[in-house]
């Protein structure tokens, strides 16, 4: 079971590969990928200096391209494409139909991962990319429960990855248009999920109010921690109550189930943010590649000590985590 | 341009649905899509009970259309597309690849409004599917409109969602429930007590989105009245309305009207005015946030 790691610059690339990392995944700076974000990400040369980097230490590198472009921006997501093959990176992460059918016909040698916004949540969906396009691997999105992932495994002919560790997205990735709503932006048009640009904090005697775009995501007591404004965990009002109406601040975090995913043969564990700091991209490597390590050496006798579940929160959305759609409870 | 309306989004009993579609019957839309979309908890009809209305409906000169659900997680799921999808009789409309892949080189199907079609290239690989027609994704704007329009593929049709609560997003998790303190495997069906779905406010009071089970939708109602001229003016095919509990037929009347030549779009407008619960919005047509409204 590989460990995959978000590098969102050199120095987490960096971390991620010194720290254990099996493979790190990447993007160009630009629309192009889903993590969009000012100061973030990799220009061709950039690139090329870290896949020496990490090629040099044993560990492979993918490069995400999955947004989905538009009419007008088509030239300049198939040049990516193109630049990605150029540079030989060990897969190229993709979620839009059609940038996978000009790569698999321009590009046949080269190894396709269908991304996470690309939303196959079941077998017949993967069956159609894996005919399609030769997709070798399919990261599932954060719906699935555990006996689901476990279904899926059985019956698809393609590489199964999933997430490990990382803010959790409560929605279905790829299907979900929040972002846009409020701001213009979404994953699947921009990269972005409620981007920082549109974040706007107020300080006032009676606490902090955090805003989207001039939505009031949520509003904390003097000495509440604040949470980034992620719109679907913000805290609204239905019913007469208010609370949490999507989801709570908090990570994903697979260490109490890892041995399952394992036996499954979950081909690789995902940690996301790439928007993340290296020292985050550091901890959250060293911590899950031991935690793996221990799993498979003997899976049978595997419980997460208590160390790496510290660490993990410490770096943690909201310093607390949950299994998400893996066990029922949660959903 | 042709009229059609969309599958019921929300839970209501076998009673209202099929009084709902009576009267479908006798209103003037061309093409209507049925099914559920969003849970497959919900079986206050089955597959008999749908088939059936779409018969009615096929006899009294509606094209109806089979809705598949959007997100498909069991196995269970997975076989009922296949028995939707192996009917025989009214096309499908896919809202998953898994859909897609059923369908391919089998039938003509509809490529629904969850499925992510952002440029020509993807619109051709569907084409190629078998596709018949798509319908354009929320967020896409009129210029994508305009530009996908150019490089539609022969005989595909093009249908935009004009009016009604946007879908924004589907989970795993079932928010209908969640509000009451329930988990989705024991969630009593509460959503059948909300027709029109929950109403989530900001704190300052605002109206913001709409809980409808795992699905949520957006607050205000998106309205595409002012833009009809446009969407003629583009080739568009159909136009979609989202059932709603409330006023349906009013304002399929109030579009009718307006795609008929027999109605200005402004006076259409006002006759919608006390339809909008919650306000309305028409952001992603201009390429500004969804929740936007431009035209004044």
């Amino acid at each position: 079971m590989e460990l995959v790691c978000p590098a969102g610059s050199m120095t987490a690339l960096k971390a991620a590969v010194d720290n254990g990392a099996d493979a790190v995944y990447m993007g160009f700076r630009d629309g192009t990928n889903a993590r969009n974000f000012p100061g973030l990400n990799f220009d061709l040369d950039e690139a090329r200096k870290a896949l020496v980097y990490a090629r040099d230490r044993g560990a492979r590198v993918f490069l995400a391209i999955n947004t989905y472009p538009r009419p007008h921006q088509w030239d300049k997501w198939r040049a990516a494409v193109d630049q990605a093959a150029g540079l030989g990176v060990d897969a190229l992460i993709l979620a839009d139909p059609g940038l996978m059918d000009y790569c698999a016909q321009t590009h046949p040698a080269l190894r396709l991962h269908l991304s996470v916004q690309g939303s196959a949540t079941n077998r017949e969906a993967i069956d159609f990319y894996v005919r399609h396009f030769g997709v070798r691997r399919v990261v599932l999105p954060r719906v699935l429960s555990l006996a689901q992932v476990q279904n899926v495994m059985k019956r698809v002919n393609a590489e199964v990855e999933v997430f490990g560790f990382g803010s959790l997205c409560v929605m279905v990735e790829g299907r979900c248009t929040l972002s846009s709503y409020v701001t213009g932006d979404s994953p699947n048009s921009s990269g972005v999920c409620s981007p920082a640009k549109a974040v706007k904090w107020e300080e006032s005697a009676a606490g902090r109010r955090s805003r989207l775009n001039g939505v009031l995501i949520d509003v904390y007591a003097p000495d509440e921690p604040a949470a980034y404004p992620t719109l679907c965990k913000g805290r609204f009002e239905v019913g007469g109550k208010v609370y949490y109406a999507m989801e709570e601040p908090t990570s994903l975090n697979v260490l109490d189930i890892l041995p399952d995913l394992y036996r499954a043969g979950v081909a690789a564990i995902k940690v996301e943010g790439r928007q993340r700091s290296p020292v985050y991209v550091a901890q959250v490597t060293r911590t899950l590649r031991e935690a793996i390590d221990a799993c498979a050496a003997a899976p049978e006798q595997f419980t997460p000590a208590r160390a790496w579940v510290e660490q993990l929160d410490k770096v943690a959305e909201g310093r607390c985590h949950t299994l998400g759609a893996y066990t029922r409870p949660w959903q | 341009m042709k009229l059609s309306l969309g599958p019921i989004p929300y839970f209501w009993t076998r009673e209202a649905v099929l009084d709902f579609y009576t009267r479908v019957a006798g209103s003037p839309v061309d093409i209507v899509y049925l099914g559920e979309t969003v849970c497959s908890k919900r079986r206050a009809l089955r597959l008999p009970d749908w088939l059936d209305i779409a018969e009615r409906l096929a006899g009294a000169g509606k094209e109806v259309v089979l809705s598949t659900l959007t997100l498909i997680e069991a196995e269970s799921e997975v076989a009922y597309m296949r028995t939707l999808t192996e009917n025989g009789r009214f096309a499908i409309e896919a809202n998953d690849m898994a859909a897609v892949g059923m369908l391919e080189g089998v039938a003509r199907f509809v490529v629904g409004p969850h499925i992510n079609v952002y440029n020509g290239g993807t619109l051709a690989l569907l084409a190629r599917a078998g596709a018949k027609r798509w319908v354009m994704p929320m967020e896409l704007d009129r210029d994508t409109l305009a530009a996908l329009q150019a490089q539609r593929p022969a005989g595909m049709e093009t249908e935009v969602f004009v009016f009604g609560r946007l879908p924004l997003s589907f989970s795993a998790r079932c928010f209908t429930a969640r509000a009451h303190n329930l988990s989705k495997d024991e969630c009593g069906f509460r959503c059948a007590d909300y027709p029109d779905g929950m109403a989530l406010r900001t704190r300052e009071d605002k109206t913001f989105l709409n809980l409808n089970g795992i699905q949520v939708q957006s607050g205000e109602t998106y309205n595409l009245v002012h833009e009809v001229g446009a969407l003629q003016a583009l080739g568009v095919d159909v136009l979609r309305l989202a059932p709603q509990a409330q006023d349906l037929f009013e304002i399929v009347e109030a579009f009718r009207g307006v795609v008929d030549g027999r109605r200005e779009s402004s006076a259409a407008a006002a006759l919608l005015e006390p339809y909008l619960t919650g306000g309305s919005c028409d952001g992603y047509w201009h390429g500004a946030p969804g929740m936007d409204r431009l035209h004044a």
